[in-house]
C-alpha cells in the first residue's frame, strides 16, 4: 500500500500525538487534550487507541490486538488487519511475542515486560463525568486534587448494594496525584495497572490521551472498612481449567447451560498447548 | 453576645466591598464586622445587592474592590485551592433553593458525607454514623439515610442542606434566603432548628433575607441595604423598633400586621 503514509496517519499528526503521549507520561494520569483525527471507523470502535498505536508503531513492531481479551473478535480482527495493511507490520496473537498490544477492556493475563507497550481504547476518560457533568468543573477538581466526589460514588455503592458494586472502569489514584479511569477493564485487572510495560490510553471521541509510566504506583480507591477487591467469577475455565484467570460466562446451549471460559484466548491456548 | 466575645477580634471583617455589573452597581462600599457566635441579618428589597454581597464573600462572584479579612487573611484574594478548602471545611453556604446546594441523585447519607470524604475520611462505617447523627440533629428520620433528596419535601431538603454544610463543624455559615419558598409552619420549624444549631455550635452566620420576621428571630445585628449600599446598621431590635433611615422606616412599616 503506497497510497498511505506508514501506519495511516501523516507524520505531523503522529508528531502531535507523540507530544501528547510524552506529556501524559510526564504527568501520570493527567488527561492531555489532543487533536483527534477522523479515522476510517466509527467512534466507539477504538479511534483513540488506533491513533495512539499509529503514533507508536515502527516497522519492526509485532502487533497484537485484543477485544475483551480475545484475538478473534470483530474489533480485534479488523484493527489488526488494518495495521497489517497500512503499516505492513508483523502481527501476532501471542502476548509474549508482541511488542505493542492494543486492547479493549482487558489487560492480558500473561505478565507484560519492560519492552512492551499496552494501548487502551477509552470511551470516557473522565472518571468524574457521571458525578459532575461540567467539564470546566471536573478539570478544576483534577487541578485541585478534589477527589471527595469519587468516594461519594463508592459510598453510594455500599449504601445501595452492601459492597462496592463498581465492577469495571474502577477508579484508581496514579502516582499519588491523579485519579484516572482505567477504561472499562474489569476491576480484576486493576492490580495489573502497576506494570513494567508502558501503558497508554487513547480516547478518540473525547480527544484525550493519558498514560501510566512503567512501575508507577496505582492505588484503587476504597474505604478502610470496605477494601478494594479484585473480583472474578467463581469457577474454572471449561477449556484449560484455569482458576486464577478472568472468566467469561457463556450460555452453551438452548437449555441454558452455563460454563466459564478464559476471557484471554491467548492465555487459554497457551495453557492447553 | 457577652463581653468576652466582644473583646475578641472580629471573625470576618469586610471593608469597602464593591461589585459592579458593567455600569450598574451590585453592591458598593460595604463595610461589616462579624464576631464569633454572632448572627448578622441583611435585609433589603430584591435588587438591593444583598445576595451579590453574599455571593462575593462566598467566592461565587468575583468582587471588584474591597477586602474581606477572615482569620487574618483576605478571602477575596485567596488562591483558589485555599478558598475552596475553606469553603468546604470552615465555611458553609445554605442556598435558597436546596437543589443548588444538594446532589439530587446522591442519597441523603452521601450528601452529608461528601464534605467528610473530601476532607479525607475513608471509613465507611464512621461516615455513615456521622451522617445518621446529623440527620437526627436536623430532625430527619435516620431511617431515610439512603433516600435521595428528590424524595424529600422542600423543608426536609433545606434541613438536609444544612446538615450537609454543618457536618464539618464550620465556624461561619452564609445563608441566602434559607426559608424562601417554604410554607409558614415549615419555616417556623426551620428557624427554630437554625436558632438551636447556631447557639449550640457557637456559629457565626450571615443571613440574607427579605423577611423581617426571620431576622427578628435569628439575627443579633441587622444591616439594611438599598441600591447596593448599606443605609442602616445596628442591633436588630433597635433597627426594627426605632428605624432611623427613611427606607428602613418604609420597610418596617410595610410588614403586614400578624
Amino acid at each position: 500500500m503506497t497510497e498511505y503514509n506508514f501506519a495511516y496517519l501523516d507524520e505531523p499528526t503522529k508528531k502531535m500525538i507523540r507530544r501528547a503521549i510524552l506529556k501524559g507520561l510526564a504527568v501520570p494520569g493527567y488527561q492531555v487534550p489532543f487533536a483527534s483525527r477522523e479515522m476510517p471507523m466509527p467512534y466507539g470502535w477504538g479511534t483513540g487507541g488506533v491513533q495512539v498505536t499509529a503514533a507508536c508503531l515502527v516497522p519492526e513492531d509485532r502487533l497484537k490486538v485484543i477485544d475483551q481479551g480475545a484475538d478473534d473478535t470483530t474489533n480485534a480482527v479488523s484493527i489488526r488487519a488494518f495495521f497489517a495493511r497500512v503499516a505492513g507490520v508483523a502481527t501476532t496473537t501471542r502476548t509474549r511475542e508482541a511488542t505493542l498490544i492494543q486492547t479493549r477492556h482487558r489487560i492480558p493475563e500473561t505478565p507484560l515486560s519492560p519492552d512492551q507497550i499496552l494501548v487502551y481504547q477509552v470511551p470516557i476518560p473522565e472518571p468524574l463525568r457521571f458525578l459532575e457533568p461540567r467539564e470546566t468543573e471536573t478539570r478544576r477538581m483534577h487541578a485541585l486534587e478534589e477527589y471527595g466526589l469519587m468516594h461519594v460514588k463508592l459510598y453510594e455503592d455500599i449504601a445501595r448494594h452492601g459492597a462496592i458494586a463498581t465492577s469495571y472502569a474502577y477508579p484508581a489514584l496514579v502516582n499519588g496525584r491523579h485519579v484516572l479511569d482505567p477504561s472499562p477493564i474489569p476491576r480484576f485487572d486493576n492490580p495489573k495497572l502497576e506494570s513494567p510495560a508502558i501503558q497508554l490510553f487513547g480516547a478518540g471521541r473525547e480527544q484525550r490521551i493519558y498514560a501510566i509510566p512503567p512501575f508507577t504506583r496505582v492505588v484503587s480507591l476504597d474505604f478502610e472498612d470496605h477494601p478494594f477487591e479484585a473480583s472474578k467469577a467463581e469457577g474454572a475455565c471449561a477449556l484449560c481449567g484455569a482458576t486464577t484467570s478472568y472468566l467469561d460466562e457463556i450460555v452453551a446451549d438452548d437449555a441454558g447451560t452455563r460454563r466459564f471460559q478464559c476471557s484471554d484466548t491467548d492465555y487459554c491456548a497457551e495453557r492447553r498447548a | 453576645m457577652n463581653a468576652e466575645t466582644m473583646s475578641e477580634a472580629p471573625l470576618l471583617s469586610v471593608r469597602g466591598l464593591t461589585k459592579r455589573y458593567g455600569g450598574r452597581i451590585g453592591c458598593a462600599e460595604v463595610d461589616l464586622d462579624l464576631w464569633p457566635g454572632e448572627v448578622l441579618g441583611i435585609v433589603g428589597e430584591s435588587g438591593s445587592g444583598k445576595s451579590t454581597l453574599l455571593a462575593c464573600l462566598a467566592g461565587h462572584l468575583e468582587a471588584d474592590g474591597g477586602t474581606a479579612r477572615y482569620d487574618g487573611r483576605d478571602v477575596l484574594t485567596l488562591p483558589e485551592p485555599e478558598r475552596r478548602r475553606l469553603a468546604r471545611t470552615d465555611w458553609a453556604f445554605v442556598h435558597q433553593h436546596a437543589r443548588d446546594g444538594l446532589r439530587m441523585n446522591v442519597s441523603a447519607g452521601g450528601n452529608v458525607g461528601e464534605r467528610l470524604m473530601a476532607g479525607g475520611a475513608r471509613h465507611y462505617g464512621d461516615i455513615r454514623a456521622t451522617a445518621e447523627d446529623w440527620l437526627a440533629r436536623v430532625e430527619i428520620d435516620p431511617a431515610r439515610i439512603d433516600d435521595r433528596p428528590s424524595q424529600f419535601s422542600g423543608g426536609m431538603q433545606q434541613r438536609l442542606q444544612i446538615a450537609r454544610g454543618l457536618v464539618t463543624g464550620p465556624r461561619l455559615v452564609l445563608m441566602d434566603e434559607p426559608t424562601g419558598g417554604l410554607d409558614v409552619s415549615v419555616q417556623a420549624r426551620l428557624l427554630d432548628l437554625l436558632r438551636g444549631l447556631v447557639r449550640r455550635m457557637g456559629l457565626a452566620a450571615i443571613v440574607v433575607t427579605h423577611d423581617i420576621g426571620v431576622v427578628r428571630l435569628l439575627a443579633d445585628r441587622l444591616m439594611v441595604m438599598k441600591d447596593g449600599r448599606v443605609v442602616e446598621a445596628g442591633l436588630t431590635d433597635r433597627v426594627l423598633d426605632d428605624p432611623q433611615h427613611g427606607y428602613t422606616q418604609l420597610l418596617v412599616s410595610s410588614v403586614l400586621p400578624t
